[in-house]
């Protein structure tokens, strides 16, 4: 392949696309420019009871049954946090990010979406919106549309397709290992001309020639051979290949990461088992994040988040149904953490969203606003009019980020 | 509109893209050649040969589950891919199964000459996603697809929705076979219970579908209803000993006794009675009409079909009562569908094989195969999950896809060498739909492979 500039100033010049802000951001140096937003998605729907285990509520083992975990410091024991919270055993990066001040936890939050579908969570969580449909793009590709044009506001997805809540960004591209021999410059030149007028294909291969540069530029095709692996054992490849595009010069201000797998109808497990194996490869993933991130991760914020939570019991096959309520994490250097933010309702029979769920106290898109307000400086009018248009009295929690 | 155009429109629209002098064979009546492929089961079936029975896959299942029962215990010492690779032995003639089943479908798209046929059954296995990418429903994915799929395509929707649910594959893929009524005999007993996992993406994505008006408890309900429904395995054959591995069982100690309410509407039947009474019911809906209407039309019209065709479909289908050939016959007769415009962007495995069926290729080479697949991010019977592969170009054109789409074309390219006529072969497969400009574009290449590279990433070729 062709030094990458070539490639891509060869384009440039041609006028075949335009790059929205990022030719620009290139020569900004502010700070704010170089804040570094991660949004990890848990798809399957994680059961933060399992994650984060509030083993302290007076339910939680009568409430858990053979999914409960074992206490601080017993055979298998959670990782102790405050308030009768541990973290699970496979956890044990999160832990020191906790210890350090680097990870907050909300306990008990969700989207506004009330039903038990996987798609139509998705595409809650990823719109932003308050129902399903509400919104044909996402809330992030919104949020980046909405930054001043002086900062940089691109994206990568490490996905083959975009996913939603990156859809409606002129920037926002997607970017996964390859295996085959890269096209050649001339015949990409040819197509990008055989794509003039074509609004799909067209801005779609400009946005990929674009990020391959970055991504070649590292030497990344071809490293990841196990990073094609489906489960959790490709967490951590997914994350390394996140973290050296986010830490590239001119990299990208954010990154989408989704991990599959978190459908756990059967032999869920507790300290060991499928669910444990997952959080085991995210743990994984986050701490190769951190590593390869290296300084950056001082100003990078990671937000880890799930369409829903799971049914608080366990069901007739050692497994958990759809439920409401699930933990979320926000992570990083840039984080004010060591501490929980929103309400904990409790697992008391009474206190169960429609009686088998956790009962979610916080909207989960006041997390994202948190992330947007307080680590990129969005002002409050965007949020409310731009990004997050019908939250209604949905805002930030105050304090999560080092401002 | 020429009767050429037409013939391009029903090979690459409703068909799998056209081979070398296929067009010429559709060409002298079009809708008729389409027509021709509903009624007949020959359009549809295929020799299994040495493919598993249901049965075989039960039985290799079996073993699996056997020989990794002792590797369970003290896995979560193991790192995440230490204990990927514990199981990865076992898991070997599983795969092994796929592989075969991969190879067979893509011969089988490769040659058919019934591809409007084919497509059809591409669209409603999909529709019914039993994905290998569970371990437990692995060996069961393709022949799910022979013995419920391509054998239900001449029948109604309510028969392959029983047949479909009431299939190992399905049964085990969400998680049904186990799921106990908590009153009923086993579930008094043990510590075991109901999983509403099958039930519940029943309703959701196979009948009425998310918008279609039922409730939570309607899942719990309806999940109520199909205990019982398991298949013969290790442990549930001594509670039927008449039953061979792979059959379909209705458990009688694990259903829930008792009348059940759904919709809205009572059901007292009893045994296996009461959930197909349901599974006919939900058939018949309006809600399932208008879902799968409207599914059919996004997959042959466009992402956003107009609304007179999606109506036109539901009648159909209301009027038939769900009986499959009037409704793809429906398909056929729509003004929309025969738009000159091509407006859907081609999957990956529809652009992967009409890429194929352009050179005509007798045979293709099994090596490399899945691999291909993989790349361009489709790989046959491993949906994410179940509602099955995505249908709209938001999903498949992203930016790392076409690039993918690029790299793997390029690769196709070369390999067929370098005495290529690319500007008669996208001739040959598009006819008058291949543009000017896009005919200019190959005649100036630098070389054959990539005049051919581009007539397969042209704009009218990524699309159908």
């Amino acid at each position: 392949m062709l030094p990458l500039l070539t490639r891509r100033a060869a384009l440039l010049a041609t006028g075949a696309f335009a790059l929205a802000g990022s030719a620009g951001a290139l020569t900004l140096s502010s700070q704010a420019g170089e804040r570094k937003f991660v949004l990890v998605i848990l798809r399957g729907a994680m059961d933060g009871l399992a994650a984060a285990a509030p083993y302290g509520d007076t339910h939680y083992l009568a409430a858990r049954g053979k999914l409960a975990l074992a206490g601080p410091g017993e055979t298998n024991g959670v990782l102790p946090l405050t308030e009768g919270f541990g973290l699970h055993p496979n956890l044990a990066f999160l832990h020191s990010a906790w210890t350090s001040g680097a990870l907050a936890i909300v306990p008990a939050c969700a989207s506004p979406y009330r039903e038990r579908s996987h798609f139509d969570a998705q595409d809650v969580l990823e719109t932003g919106a308050s129902a399903v449909f509400g919104a044909s793009d996402g809330w992030l590709g919104r949020a980046l549309n909405a930054m001043p044009p002086e900062l940089k506001r691109d994206a990568v997805a490490i996905s083959g397709a975009l996913p939603l809540v990156l859809r409606g960004s002129a920037s926002a591209t997607s970017w996964a290992p390859s295996f085959a021999p890269s096209a050649s410059d001339d015949t990409l030149n040819r197509l990008m001309d055989l794509y003039a007028g074509d609004d799909v294909l067209g801005p779609a291969l400009a946005s990929a020639i674009e990020t391959s540069a970055i991504a070649s530029g590292s030497g990344m095709d071809g490293a990841e051979g196990k990073g094609r692996r489906a489960g959790p054992g490709a967490y951590k490849g997914l994350a390394e290949a996140a973290s050296r595009l986010l830490s590239a010069e001119g990299g990208p201000a954010a990154a989408v990461l989704s991990f599959d797998g978190w459908d756990t109808h059967a032999n869920q497990g507790a300290a060991n088992g499928q669910l444990a194996l997952r959080l085991a490869g995210l743990d994984a993933a986050l701490r190769a994040l951190k590593e390869g991130l290296g300084k950056t991760w001082s100003n990078t914020v990671v937000a880890v988040v799930t369409e829903f939570g799971r049914t608080v019991s366990e069901n007739g096959t050692g497994g958990t149904d759809h439920g409401t309520g699930s933990t979320a994490f926000l992570l990083g250097g840039a984080v004010s953490g060591g501490k929980f933010a929103g309400d904990w309702p409790g697992l008391a029979p009474k206190a169960l969203f429609e009686g088998r769920d956790l009962r979610p106290a916080t909207d989960i898109r006041s997390l994202f606003m948190s992330v947007l307000q307080d680590h990129w400086g969005l002002d409050r009018a965007a949020l409310g009019k731009r990004v997050f248009p019908d939250a209604g009295g949905v805002v930030a929690i105050p304090g999560l980020v080092r401002t | 509109m020429t009767a050429t155009l037409m013939a391009s429109i029903a090979v690459n629209r409703f068909g799998l893209g056209a081979r070398p002098g296929e067009l010429g064979a559709a060409g002298a009546d079009p809708k008729a050649w389409l027509a021709r492929q509903l009624k007949d089961k020959a359009s549809f079936a295929v020799k299994p040969g040495t493919l598993p029975t249901t049965r075989a896959a039960a039985l290799a299942l079996g073993t699996y589950l056997d020989a990794i029962k002792d590797k369970r215990s003290g896995a979560g010492k193991l790192s995440p891919e230490a204990q990927e690779d514990a199981v990865l032995k076992p898991l070997k003639p599983l795969r092994d199964i796929l592989m075969a089943e991969i190879e067979a479908r893509t011969l089988r798209a490769l040659t058919t000459e019934t591809s409007f046929a084919e497509r059809l059954v591409l669209f409603w296995s999909n529709h019914f996603t039993v994905s290998a990418g569970k371990a437990v429903s692995l060996p069961f994915a393709g022949v799910f697809e022979r013995e419920v799929i391509r054998a239900g395509m001449t029948g109604t929707f309510a028969d392959l929705l029983v047949a479909s649910t009431r299939h190992p594959g399905m049964l085990l893929y969400l998680d049904q076979a186990q799921s106990i009524g908590p009153n009923s005999v086993a579930g008094k007993r043990r510590d075991k219970g109901l999983n509403e996992n099958l039930a519940r993406e029943i309703l959701e994505l196979q009948t009425l579908g998310a918008q279609g008006g039922y409730t939570q408890a309607d899942v719990t309900e309806f999940a109520k209803a199909l205990t019982g429904w398991s298949l013969a395995g290790a442990r549930t054959r001594k509670l039927v000993p008449t039953a061979e591995p792979g059959d379909f069982v209705f458990i009688d100690r694990f259903h829930e006794p008792g009348a059940r309410t759904v919709m809205g509407k009572r059901y007292a039947e009893k045994d296996e009675a009461q959930g197909e009474a349901i599974l006919r019911d939900l058939a018949g809906h309006p809600s399932t009409a208008q879902r799968l209407a409207l599914k059919l039309a996004r997959h042959f019209i466009s992402d956003e079909p107009p609304a007179a065709a999606v109506e036109a479909l539901a009648k159909s289908y209301r009027a038939s009562g769900g009986h499959l050939p009037s409704v793809h016959d429906t398909l056929i007769s729509l003004e929309a569908a025969w738009q000159p415009e091509a407006r859907k962007f081609k999957s990956p495995n529809e652009f992967f094989l009409s890429a194929l069926r352009l050179a005509g290729l007798p045979k293709i080479e099994m090596k490399g195969l899945v691999a291909a697949y993989g790349l361009l991010g489709q790989v046959p019977y491993q949906a994410p999950s179940p509602e099955g592969w995505p249908d709209d170009a938001a999903s498949w054109a992203g930016p790392d896809a076409v690039i993918k789409r690029i790299e793997w074309a390029q690769a196709y390219s070369e390999r067929l060498g370098s005495k290529l006529r690319p500007e008669d072969m996208a001739r040959g497969a598009l006819g008058p739909a291949l543009s000017a400009r896009t005919a200019q574009s190959i005649a100036r290449a630098e070389g054959a492979a990539q005049g051919l590279t581009l007539a397969l990433m042209s704009p009218e070729f990524q699309r159908r």
